[in-house]
């Protein structure tokens, strides 16, 4: 059968508009999605969840920096994140994380001097603060990393995300990495989570506060893992096991100056 | 006019030749990072953007100077820049194309680069890089090319072009401006977070990119006898001065707040980069060649008997290049990276297949302005305008 040329504009105007069509309807969605820092309302949840997920507006985390003394518990809750996530171990600069430890000094880059010995000499777990107001939903030009209205949660979209590495430059926390090669052959196969996707290169990613087991009803992998150590709650809620321990302890969080408020606090 | 750049002598194929050998083997690079992913790079999760994103910021400039000769003719109706303004507005074109392919060398996804026009986020400064970029990339081909019809025939330009050489005006301080803003309205990046940045890469557009071209200008004297005029030559001279003078003004300023101030995160990079930080100093040589180049080209432009000197001039002219081109094609990346987040050093040196696919593009380059001087040249001779 010979197709005109005619034929072929026909199809092809027919697919443009289709396209245009779902790009509106998607842009209108990814709207109503999207937030824009600062204390936004909180919107309806989408109707697709577990019937026992954890429901909060506003989740934050709080880490008990004095009993990771244990390099052992710093290691279960990197593996517990790690694991459950498919995440790469790559050494050298262009490694993948989601959560590490760090040194006070380099966690806490505006410090005292004279520090008590046991604060200079503890690691700190680091990971995505989930910025109120992050800087890199604000940069990224295709919104494949967006915060959740209704819950806080800084997302990230992975097949939208063209490695343009702009989130990275904006980010004061050093909480992003990029799949500089191909993530799979740095997965050991034996110890693969099936039912969690691995990565291509060319992507950012980075701790998402495990989303998929709050919809499942479960706590994020490395509180799971931490016996304790780390606290996840609604920072909204004032009965929520994170709101009692800010009420009760002394905590900091990173960077403050900056505005970006993050919602991940540590208890010295 | 197309058919201009297909007649030419052998030093011309044989020049053209040359890039598309320089261009191939860096296509090859290309394709291997395409294979393997951005890995093969020098860049790091701590040094994120590297000597791709430093050659856009630089070549951004360059597009950007072409302004220097539009605005005084078409404002100021100056008329000594007539000659030469088609030269300015084609490097334009050729630098424009240079920054575009520099940013889908540097995306990690580059086949869903059009996912930046499909899910547009005003929000996102990289959003209106893109606007920018390819509309000056638009009006400088419209604006080029008419004109350059309209001088092949003999005619005044039509007037409907007026309003896109006026719009070119505005557009170019606009795509150096909003590519400082890149950079800077990011938080923790001390190096960067400077309400001067796009006054800085305007100043130091506005004196780099018109010494590129002046220094091809006396090239072409040399291998076509196009002469642009001793008067443009010495506007055009000035200008550089000036603007150079307030590059380094600028970065001074940057200086004082730094160390005036006395607050480590702002002191800590520009000490990076001319002492070194806990024993990592690779790009302190640089940094001070930069510093000496820029104070030398100063010395012998602002002395106006030996600005006009055009024995020295393309000496001055090549140190101010090299000094602009080290601060910001260097300088600039490396210092925002560096130290890190965390107030550590992760140094970033550029690998083999980096550096040749940078030269791949500018290889390039070369080839988009080689070409379209030759049709701008073919046709000025055909009319006998030199």
């Amino acid at each position: 059968m010979s197709k005109t040329r005619r034929d072929f504009l026909k199809l092809a105007g027919a697919c443009a508009c289709t396209v245009a069509a779902s790009q509106l309807v998607g842009a209108n969605a990814q709207a109503a999605d999207a937030g824009h820092g600062g204390h936004a309302p909180a919107v309806a949840q989408p109707a697709n969840q577990h019937d026992n997920a954890l429901h909060g507006t506003h989740w934050g985390m709080v880490i008990d920096t004095k009993r990771f003394t244990d390099p052992l518990l710093v290691q279960k809750c990197m593996d517990a994140c790690h694991l459950t996530h498919n995440v790469p171990k790559i050494d050298g600069p262009q490694e993948l994380k989601w959560i590490w430890a760090a040194s006070y000094l380099e966690t806490f880059t505006e410090h005292n001097h004279y520090l008590p010995e046991s604060v200079e000499q503890r690691s700190f777990m680091l990971l995505c603060n989930h910025c109120e107001n992050p800087p890199c939903v604000r940069v990224c030009p295709t919104k494949a990393t967006f915060k959740r209205a209704w819950d806080g949660i800084v997302q990230m979209d992975m097949h939208r995300c063209i490695g343009c590495r702009f989130c990275m430059a904006a980010c004061p926390y050093g909480a992003r990495s990029f799949n500089f090669n191909n993530p799979r052959p740095y997965l050991d196969e034996t110890k693969m989570n099936p039912d969690y996707p691995t990565r291509m290169r060319g992507v950012v990613e980075k701790c998402t506060f495990c989303v998929e087991r709050l919809a499942q009803g479960l706590m994020p992998a490395c509180v799971e893992a931490s016996d304790g150590a780390i606290l996840f709650g609604d920072l909204d809620d004032p009965h929520s096991s994170v709101r009692k321990a800010l009420a009760s302890k002394f905590t900091v969080r990173r960077k403050v100056s900056l505005g970006t408020e993050p919602s991940v606090y540590y208890i010295i | 006019m197309l058919e201009k750049a297909l007649k030419g002598s052998p030093l011309y194929w044989f020049w053209l030749f040359f890039l598309a050998c320089v261009a191939g083997v860096g296509s090859m690079a290309y394709l291997y990072q395409l294979n393997f992913g951005l890995g093969v790079t020098g860049m790091s999760r701590d040094v994120s953007w590297g000597f791709y994103i430093a050659q856009f910021t630089y070549l951004v400039g360059v597009a950007a100077s072409a302004v220097m000769l539009v605005l005084p003719t078409y404002l100021h109706h100056y008329k000594a820049f007539k000659k030469m303004i088609i030269l300015g507005e084609f490097m334009a074109i050729a630098a424009v194309s240079m920054c575009l392919l520099f940013i889908i060398v540097d995306l990690g996804q580059p086949q869903r680069a059009m996912n930046v026009i499909l899910h547009p986020t005003p929000g996102s400064i990289l959003f209106w890089d893109m606007i920018v970029l390819n509309g000056y990339l638009f009006i400088n081909l419209l604006v080029g090319w008419v004109t350059l019809q309209a001088e092949r025939n003999e005619v005044a330009p039509p007037k409907w072009i007026k309003f896109f050489i006026y719009l070119s005006i505005f557009w170019a301080f606009s795509i150096h401006t909003v590519t400082a803003f890149l950079y800077a309205g990011l938080p923790g990046r001390h190096y960067w977070l400077t309400a001067i940045m796009a006054a800085r890469f305007l100043a130091s557009a506005f004196c780099s990119g018109p010494a590129i071209l002046l220094l091809l200008a006396f090239l072409l004297k040399r291998l076509v006898n196009f002469d642009p005029g001793k008067e443009a030559i010495k506007s055009l001279a000035k200008i550089i001065t000036y603007a150079m003078a307030l590059n380094v003004f600028f970065f001074l300023l940057e200086v004082f707040t730094a160390f005036y101030s006395d607050i480590p995160g702002h002191k800590a990079p520009i000490v990076y980069l001319f002492s070194g930080t806990d024993g990592f100093a690779q790009w302190t040589p640089f940094m001070w060649l930069a510093a000496i180049l820029a104070f030398v080209s100063l010395a012998l432009l602002i002395p106006a008997k030996l600005r006009d000197n055009h024995e020295l001039l393309p000496w001055t002219l090549l140190f101010l290049v090299l000094a602009t081109w080290i601060d910001k094609g260097i300088g600039l990346l490396v210092g925002g990276f560096t130290p890190n987040m965390f107030e550590t050093v992760t140094e970033y040196i550029p690998s083999i297949p980096e550096l040749a696919i940078v030269l791949a593009i500018y290889a390039m380059g070369a080839m988009i302005l080689t070409v379209l001087w030759k049709i701008a040249l073919g046709v000025k001779q055909e009319v006998g305008h030199f």
